[in-house]
């Protein structure tokens, strides 16, 4: 009556999947520094538990990794470093133009200074659009900083998109407070 | 056949009971009432799937307790049997009081007046060397005829991998679609200002960490072979795109280029990935070696082009720009060149998601303020809503193109939902502590 996919039928159905990719260790282009930390490598290291072994599921096993912060060093800044901005607008208005100037002026005056400019959003809508949108007007300060003379090498534009909030809340007064971009040394 | 709500929830939630609907309206008021009560439960370790919604036509199964898995740590016959009625296709009927396993001739007229059209019984033994032999067999009770069987030697640890195995196997035998409840899932959680990327199996169930971050971490992607994911780390103060070999933990970097670096898209071969970068200024589509290199501009426009994903057939990249004035989705070679736009309703359309056999395009649009899930029939265009939620997000189709899981909001909650693509039965996956976004839904594992 035992009429099952034994032995060779349960063999080529639970192995089968373990052969994986061998990947390349070189690292690709980064021009902005390591991000990996060592924390990384060694929690992989001390993965492989689940994997392998005959009559295991294949595919079962996952190494976890834990990224931890590293240490900001205090920097020297000046003055107020938020521009904020209306909905869906990534004009600076005339009112910060000031805190535009006053940026400008400290980072021509040491050219070894560098600032990253994080553009962010509102809770509203998509994580990648708002990544996007984010991002123009990171740009946006950028621009205005070029035009007064900084040079680009001094300042990246990035952005977090609305997964950084500056307050929490969806009324309005809290969406406006989190539609910015923050001038941040390094 | 007879329409039975499936308000069964597996791991028992004493405080739902079957209720029967006829609206669509009152199925999704009653899932929001579901949910509420949901939030007044203990928080559980893991997620729980939460099924309710009526089927039109749906297989009526037992699913009979395994022999011997009351001394086994995972209950195997509530699992498979949970995992068939998720797909909206099932309706599990009652099989308490009778013993059997995968030897056992079925009494056929005592389980059709039962009602029941097919029948699963097996059994689960303890091995010497510690793991557990899981066998069954599938009976098609309306013709008397055995269906087959399979058996699995598995660790304790993949006990629930070889019920999902079983569910497999029978929804294909009996649908003749793949199923799809062994493949996993991968979803973020934020809880506190701690980020953690999960891999779950399907039913949202056996959740481990693959990331842990003070940082955030978007857009989860799996490797078309289910061994890799790409995603977006805020880990060094800015977007960077990880891949990540999940087995080992081993990661490289594969975008980190001066500015944001996003959205990562494989292509069906695998070999390459499409991403958003703003090295160049603005945020653009660019092709990428999966090993890494020098990425070749895939998009020129002074707007918005960003959340690229390739067609099933790697020729075509869809993806959302707001050249036209609004987010909008459109399409082009993959090899670059000229777009066509595809909606044209609504001021925002984003996060497209391909179904594998490359006919439906599932998207988030805006409507009266609300960011509802749709999906579109890339044929004629024909657009339906099919969720009643307002804040939807990231959906990804089931590798058999029948479900779709995505992410939302109830009760002020982030959470994940799945939804058959006529948004008839919906499950939460839910208890996961914290808030739960970015699900993307795995390949198939290979047999």
């Amino acid at each position: 009556m035992n009429r099952f996919l034994l032995a060779l039928g349960c063999a080529a159905l639970l192995v089968g999947c373990g052969s994986s990719v061998k990947l390349d260790e070189v690292a690709v282009e980064d021009k902005s520094g390591a991000a990996v930390g060592a924390q990384g490598a060694g929690a992989a290291g001390a993965s492989s538990g689940a994997a392998g072994g005959a009559g295991t599921l294949a595919n079962s096993g996952v190494a976890p990794v834990d990224v931890t912060k590293s240490g900001s060093n205090a920097v020297m800044q000046e003055g107020p470093r938020i521009v904020y901005f209306d909905y869906d607008s990534f004009v600076i208005k005339p009112e910060f133009q000031g805190l535009i100037e006053t940026q400008a002026r400290f980072l021509k005056a040491d050219q070894k200074r560098r600032a990253a400019i994080e553009g962010h959003t509102d809770e509203t809508g998509g994580r990648e659009y708002n990544l996007a949108l984010g991002q123009k007007r990171s740009e946006a300060v950028r621009r205005a900083l070029g035009l007064l003379g900084v040079p680009d090498g001094q300042v990246e534009a990035v952005s977090y998109g609305k997964e950084k909030p500056a307050v929490q809340g969806t009324d309005e007064a809290a969406l406006a407070k989190n539609r910015r971009a923050e001038i941040l040394y390094r | 056949m007879r329409s039975r709500p499936l308000t069964q929830i597996h791991k028992s939630n004493k405080y739902m009971t079957p209720t029967s609907f006829r609206h669509l309206a009152s199925l999704m008021r009653w899932i929001v009432a579901c949910s509420a009560l949901a939030l007044v439960l203990p928080v559980a370790a893991q997620l729980r799937v939460e099924v309710s919604g009526v089927g039109l036509t749906q297989l009526p199964i037992t699913i009979a307790a395994f022999r011997g898995q009351e001394l086994a740590p995972q209950k195997l016959s509530l699992i498979v049997q949970a995992d068939l009625e998720r797909s909206g296709q099932f309706r599990g009927v009652d099989g308490t009081g009778v013993a059997m396993d995968e030897l056992s001739r079925p009494d056929l007229t005592a389980w059709r007046q039962r009602g029941a059209d097919s029948l699963v019984a097996g059994s689960v033994t303890r091995l010497a060397d510690g793991r557990f032999d899981v066998r069954f067999r599938l009976w098609d009770l309306t013709r008397g005829q055995d269906l087959g069987g399979q058996s699995y030697a598995v660790t304790q640890a993949d006990l629930r991998q070889s019920a999902h195995r079983i569910a497999d196997f029978v929804y294909e035998k009996l649908t003749g679609d793949k199923g799809i409840f062994s493949t996993r899932i991968a979803y973020v959680t934020k809880v506190a200002q701690r980020y953690n990327l999960w891999i779950a199996d399907a039913d949202g169930e056996n959740a481990q960490s693959a990331l842990a971050s003070p940082e955030p971490i978007i857009s989860p992607a799996w490797s078309p072979l289910g061994q890799q994911l790409a995603y977006v780390s805020f880990e060094s103060r800015k977007p960077v795109v990880y891949v990540h070999e999940v087995a080992t933990g081993k990661r490289r970097l594969l975008a980190n280029f001066r500015g944001s670096n996003s959205a990562p898209a494989w292509s069906p071969d695998g070999r390459r990935l499409a991403v958003t970068l703003s090295r160049d200024g603005g945020s653009q589509l660019y092709l990428i070696d999966a090993q890494g290199g020098e990425p070749n501009r895939l998009s020129q426009s002074s707007s918005i082009d960003t959340e690229p994903v390739f067609s099933t057939d790697g020729r075509t990249i869809y993806f959302v720009s707001d050249r036209g004035g609004s987010p909008q989705i459109y399409k082009m070679a993959a090899t670059g060149g000229s777009v066509d736009r595809l909606t044209f309703t609504g001021s925002y359309n984003i996060s497209p998601a391909i179904s594998p056999d490359g006919k439906s395009l599932a998207y988030i649009s805006r409507v009266a303020g609300a960011f509802r899930l749709h999906l579109m029939e890339l044929a004629t265009g024909n657009t339906v809503a099919i969720t009643e939620t307002t804040s939807d997000e990231s959906p990804s189709f089931a590798p058999n193109g029948r479900l779709i899981i995505y992410a939302t909001t109830l009760q002020g909650r982030e959470t994940l939902m799945t939804t058959t693509l006529d948004g008839r039965i919906k499950t939460r996956l839910a208890g996961q502590s914290g808030e739960i976004r970015e699900p993307d839904w795995g390949p198939l594992q290979k047999q």
